[in-house]
């Protein structure tokens, strides 16, 4: 893997083509580069495709369903599909995600049910999946706190001998995804030392979506978010985030190496939040619509469509049926999400501690009882317990 | 048998962890080699290697936050945060963190790690070496928050906190690291985890403390025999969750109740034992619960520390108020 030497340069704008790892091109032509190849086939192409789009209507139906009240708040992920959807198909099921709180296309991918990430910014939960069963961690919601984690999770790799074996159903890696904003953290700075120092087998996945709310990506970094990574002793690339060839392709060699045990890599993911930060945020107070214009003719799904269609490898009927398929799951996820039960009220004592301390369990007792005041008002005269 | 200082005691507590269960890892800035600037792990990495006793970089936050990613993946991280006042670095990675993965994972994400800060002054060091952050840590749901007095406690409660699911602060007092030692006897029954306990019984008057100050309410006791005054003192030994069932027992026959300890008094862990007392003893208590404490200030230099710190006379002369009133 190239790393890369040199001096700074300013930063790219949209309009201006960045150095990074492209394997198809915005008008859907392949590309070649001399590091990086895409070693899938069409069909993998044709299953990404399908996962962006039922991923991008998943984000569609999730911030639907926030303007009509059903959620609390939603992350849109608009726009980064290609990255996380690429990345994700280029891990095994054993490696482990440590996610931020906008990666639904990782989510996507590795089966969890999006009901799950309904129910967390609807305010059922904290996130309703187990982690184990997925590998994929719960949504970090503190910036870059869960980079510390995955370099943690990765050094128990190390001493669990899962790297280096040469087994394919036994190494494995952690993927410790973060955004341009997060690259200003303490955490995710103190993520790379001990990443490097242990040589722990972790891809840190930075997608650069070029915005933190309203403070671009110029306020965090001068230079390229990559070219950290030499600084502390391992390579760092750029990937055309908006490619999902790129970055499948650079995600496999990335998560390849850290698995054999030749450490971490940083793949920083260039692309852009098309849509708000989250469904709160009105980004047209602090950018212009030409930007998100000229990263509109990007779009990663619309590339690969075009690649696929020409290579005969998807049809109207195809697309057609996608289409019904995607329409489908909105539906479904919209019932569903109106069907999500409160939590019961005293559930909020659940599993603060593996066994709850009896101050704690009297806490609980009293608050039913006090709730129980009401289901049965002559029952008991109110008084001050002592 | 033998008689050891309260450090070669967590030594021992630690070893003696490491040996029952090979997922109980140390990590630390320099506990490796060097065996700790109090040689707690002294030792420990000569025996059981590099790979089981990190000195880890120089980032408090990214020990503890890679602590926490490796309890993600089963082990039993013990982690030495190297002085109470380093430990605010890591505050995320432990409140935000740490303290929330059960409750927000529904008890899926169990992280057994233990926090090793030793606390407390008393030791003529320079600012941020002598703090007493335990409300801060007891203020948080999700951590249990123990801090030991004695060679013996703190040979058990080391492992006992090791051996817990949850997350534990340990609080070790650090200026008795090599101070007095006591018989250890590491066949005997150990004591309950999260339990508080009487250390001296009286009739008078109710000590409540912890850690350091345990040792100074047992020499304020001793010291009020001469005056005909019987205290009692209890070591509450956990702070979080607190064990006031001794301390309530205690105040309703005493009627009198004198909290001590060298965190600031406002908001320290004696006004919730006065809270709590107040709520359970009213009519038994003949005076309003007293708090001896630190200062409301930041932490002095050295040369004034004895005036921050609360000593025997200031206990006892909250026993007399207590007393008089």
């Amino acid at each position: 893997m190239t790393i890369l030497t040199g001096a700074p340069t300013a930063h790219e704008s949209a309009d201006c083509e960045p150095d990074y790892v492209q394997l198809l091109t915005p008008e859907g032509e392949r590309r070649e580069h001399p590091d990086h190849h895409f070693d899938g086939d069409d069909d993998l192409v044709r299953t990404m495709h399908r996962d962006m789009v039922l991923v991008r209507r998943v984000d569609t139906e999730a911030t639907a369903l926030q303007r009509h009240g059903e959620l609390g708040i939603w992350a849109q992920l608009l726009g980064q599909e290609a990255a996380q959807v690429g990345a994700a198909h280029a891990t095994r099921p054993q490696d482990f995600f440590f996610p931020t709180y906008r990666e639904h296309g990782v989510a996507w991918v590795r089966g969890v049910d999006p009901a799950h990430l309904l129910g967390l910014f609807r305010g059922v939960d904290h996130g309703g999946w187990d982690p184990a069963e997925h590998n994929v961690g719960l949504y970090t919601i503190v910036i870059g706190a869960q980079t510390l984690h995955a370099v943690g999770y990765a050094m128990g790799l190390t001493a669990d001998g899962c790297v280096g074996t040469g087994d394919p159903a036994r190494d494995a890696c952690a993927i410790a995804h973060f955004g341009d904003g997060a690259s200003s953290q303490g955490d995710v700075l103190e993520s790379f030392v001990f990443a490097a120092t242990y040589d722990a087998p972790v891809v840190f996945f930075c997608q650069n979506n070029q915005w933190a709310i309203s403070a671009p990506i110029e306020r965090q970094s001068r230079t390229p978010l990559h070219w950290r990574a030499p600084a502390f002793g391992f390579p760092g690339v750029r990937v055309d985030g908006n490619d999902a060839l790129a970055t499948y392709a650079v995600m496999r060699s990335a998560t390849d190496r850290a698995r054999s045990g030749e450490g971490p890599v940083l793949v920083e993911a260039y692309t852009y939040r098309m849509g708000a930060h989250t469904t709160t945020d009105d980004p047209t107070r602090y950018r212009s619509g030409a930007d998100v214009d000229a990263w509109r003719r990007k779009d990663p799904i619309a590339r690969v469509e075009t690649y696929l269609r020409r290579a005969d490898a998807i049809d109207d009927a195809y697309l057609a049926a996608l289409d019904q398929e995607a329409a489908d799951l909105g539906a479904d996820l919209r019932r569903r999400c109106r069907e999500l039960p409160d939590p019961a009220p005293l559930a909020l004592f659940d599993h603060v501690y593996a066994d709850t301390p009896p101050e704690l369990a009297e806490q609980r007792d009293a608050y039913a009882a006090y709730l129980a005041q009401f289901d049965a008002p002559a029952a008991t005269t109110p008084g001050v317990s002592r | 048998m033998s008689r050891v200082t309260l450090a070669k005691a967590l030594n021992a507590g630690l070893r003696a962890a490491m040996e029952a269960d090979d997922k109980v890892v140390l990590m630390g800035e320099d506990v490796g080699r060097l065996g700790g600037v109090f040689r707690v792990t002294d030792g420990l990495q000569k025996d059981f290697g590099e790979r089981r006793v990190h000195d880890s970089p120089l980032a408090e936050s990214g020990i503890v936050g890679t602590a926490i990613g490796m309890a993600m993946r089963g082990y039993r991280p013990v982690v030495e945060i190297q002085f109470d006042g380093f430990v605010y670095p890591a505050y995320d990675q432990i409140v935000c963190q740490l303290a929330k993965m059960s409750y927000r994972s529904q008890g899926r994400v169990r992280l057994p790690v233990v926090i090793r800060i030793p606390f407390g002054g008393g030791i003529g060091a320079v600012e941020h070496h002598s703090e007493s952050p335990e409300a801060q840590f007891a203020h948080t749901p999700g951590l249990k928050v123990v801090a030991c007095s004695n060679p013996v406690d703190a040979y058990w409660m080391i492992q006992q906190a090791i051996a817990c699911d949850d997350p534990v602060i340990f609080l070790e007092p650090k200026r008795q690291y090599h101070g007095d030692k006591a018989e250890l006897d590491t066949t005997a029954e150990p004591p309950p985890f999260l339990a508080s306990r009487v250390v001296r019984p009286g009739t008078d008057a109710t000590l409540v403390t912890y850690g350091p100050m345990v040792r100074t309410c047992l020499a304020a006791a001793e010291a009020a025999v001469p005056e005909g005054r019987s205290l009692e003192v209890i070591d509450l030994r956990t702070l979080s969750p607190l064990d006031l069932g001794p301390v309530v027992e205690s105040a309703r026959r005493t009627g009198h109740v004198v909290v001590a300890h060298e965190a600031h008094t406002n908001l320290g862990m004696g006004a919730e034992v006065a809270a709590r007392v107040s709520e359970q003893c009213f009519y038994s208590l003949e005076a309003p619960v007293l708090r001896v404490g630190g200062f409301d200030v930041p932490y002095p230099a050295a040369r004034n520390e004895h005036h921050f710190l609360p000593d025997l006379d200031r206990v006892l002369d909250a026993v007399d108020a207590s007393l008089a009133f």
